[in-house]
């Protein structure tokens, strides 16, 4: 349960950071704050050649809360992004997500951008960044590229993004106006990997009806998936639609897989329970930022 | 040009005390405190971030010493369980008031998880508004992150709440000379 043996680089700016990402070639790793990568390299589950640790480069730690949306630099720590007022009037949704998020102790010292980066499929904020159809900016040697989430998830643990790269931020753009959120999920113990969780964001139109509803979920699938279920219940005025309709079309939509800690059927269960309490959740507050 | 390493010197202020290793890059900063410092207060248990013995603060903050390389707090500041008390000016040393309540409440029974849990508590006691009665939500929310497997939560929880208690402003008199550290 100790770490392969590797080399080890703190560069003290970007431009260092990705000279020595040049340098070690394939087997190096960039590592943050390092709540997810460090169990994988005790479990031997991960042997990079080298670690390049970004956290001491400079100007990484900022969030940026404008009207278009949220930007979260690669060292803001999850407990910064909970936290962050500005932030959580612009997108709730991230507050709402990242007290999700593990424990206190690792909230501490873990990164939004770096869980983003690792890709689980049972992490938090993978799935924000896809329902609020967000990006990430990549700095490579050749320059800056943003990469949609789309675009950024491969498969569980697995991105896109091959040689020297390191994500400097995440982008989550506002919320819509006449829309609400809510983030749940369904634990062991408080804390623990989610055994199902759901983020939803409810849009009405301006005469208070349902124009919109998405919802992505987590532990369901090998990557992060945004579903609509507008249709099940649109048009229905916010305080009275039937919820539990979309949840029940939200279990036809995902295809989870059974594991140790919970069965496929449990899961598809959990995804309609927990879409037809977020919804209702999310609806109360589109009213409340909806004018009568 | 950085430089790559397999090995490095670091300098930590551990509890107050200046201290220096020379440690191999892959040192887990748990191990770096019990085996190149000698302080054995800090529990290994599931060396995975999940059961909370080996949580230390670093620059006054509650983090997992299992995941955290020693190498990246060169420079920092580490309080270990060791650090809780305090002197007490007559050679010997006051204990902090959550190991007072941990005490009184019979919160620990076989010690292994104690560590972490004192630890970990002391930093969210300290972090809050002390003027205000702490709730069940507040204590859950410190604790939620440590494993016991012997005494269970309920004396435990009843320990955060004893010891909370004892950090009000108007009891702080008590513990430490009443400068309000704690």
């Amino acid at each position: 349960m100790k770490p392969a043996p590797f080399r080890y680089a703190d560069p003290g700016s970007l431009d260092e950071a990705l000279d020595v990402l040049v340098a070690e070639g394939e087997g190096a790793k960039v590592l943050a704050g390092g709540q997810s990568l460090i169990p994988l390299l005790s479990m031997r589950l991960a042997a990079p050649a080298t670690l390049v640790d970004i956290n001491r480069v400079p100007g990484l730690d900022a969030v940026e809360a404008t009207g278009d949306g949220v930007r979260v630099g690669a060292l803001v720590r999850h407990r910064a992004l909970l936290h962050d007022g500005a932030a959580a009037r612009v997108q709730p949704l991230l507050a709402r997500a990242t007290a999700n998020v593990a424990h206190p102790a690792i909230r501490n010292r873990g990164t939004t951008v770096g869980s983003i980066a690792h890709a689980d499929p049972s992490g938090e904020m993978t799935s924000v960044l896809a329902l609020t159809d967000g990006a990430v900016t990549v700095a490579t040697p050749s320059g800056r590229s943003v990469v949609g989430w789309r675009d950024l998830f491969v498969g569980p643990l697995e991105t896109s993004l091959h040689g020297p790269a390191v994500v400097v931020d995440a982008f989550f753009p506002a919320l819509a106006p006449r829309s609400g959120t809510a983030f749940a999920e369904v634990s062991r113990r408080k804390g623990d990997y989610a055994v199902c969780g759901a983020g939803v964001v409810v849009t009405l139109d301006a005469d208070r009806r349902v124009e919109r509803v998405r919802a992505s979920y987590i532990s369901v699938g090998l990557v992060p998936e945004v579903h609509d279920l507008t249709e099940a219940v649109h048009g229905a005025p916010a305080d009275s639609a039937d919820w539990a309709a979309a949840g029940e079309l939200a279990r036809t939509l995902v295809d989870p897989d059974g594991d140790l800690h919970a069965s496929a059927d449990y899961r598809r269960l959990l995804v309609g329970v927990l879409t037809e309490r977020t919804l209702a959740e999310a609806a109360t507050e589109a009213l409340e930022r909806t004018a009568a | 040009m950085t430089s790559v390493d397999v090995e490095r010197s670091i300098t930590v202020t551990v509890n107050g005390v200046p201290r220096e290793a020379t440690l191999p890059v892959r040192r887990l900063l748990s191990d770096a405190l019990r085996h190149d410092l000698g302080l054995t207060g800090t529990h290994v248990g599931c060396e995975h971030g999940v059961c909370g013995a080996c949580t230390v603060l670093v620059d006054g903050t509650p983090v997992r010493s299992c995941l955290v390389f020693a190498v990246q707090v060169d420079g920092a500041s580490v309080t270990t369980v060791e650090g809780l008390a305090r002197e007490d000016h007559q050679g010997g040393q006051v204990l902090h008031p959550v190991q007072e309540a941990f005490r009184e409440c019979h919160a620990l029974q076989c010690g292994f998880c104690t560590p972490g849990f004192l630890v970990t508590i002391a930093a969210g006691l300290e972090a809050r508004d002390r003027s205000a009665e702490i709730t069940e939500e507040e204590v859950d929310e410190i604790v939620g992150g440590n494993l016991c497997r012997c005494t269970g939560y309920a004396n435990i929880k009843k320990a955060v709440r004893h010891a909370a208690a004892a950090m009000r402003p108007e009891h702080t008199g008590h513990f430490g000379g009443g400068d309000g550290a704690w």
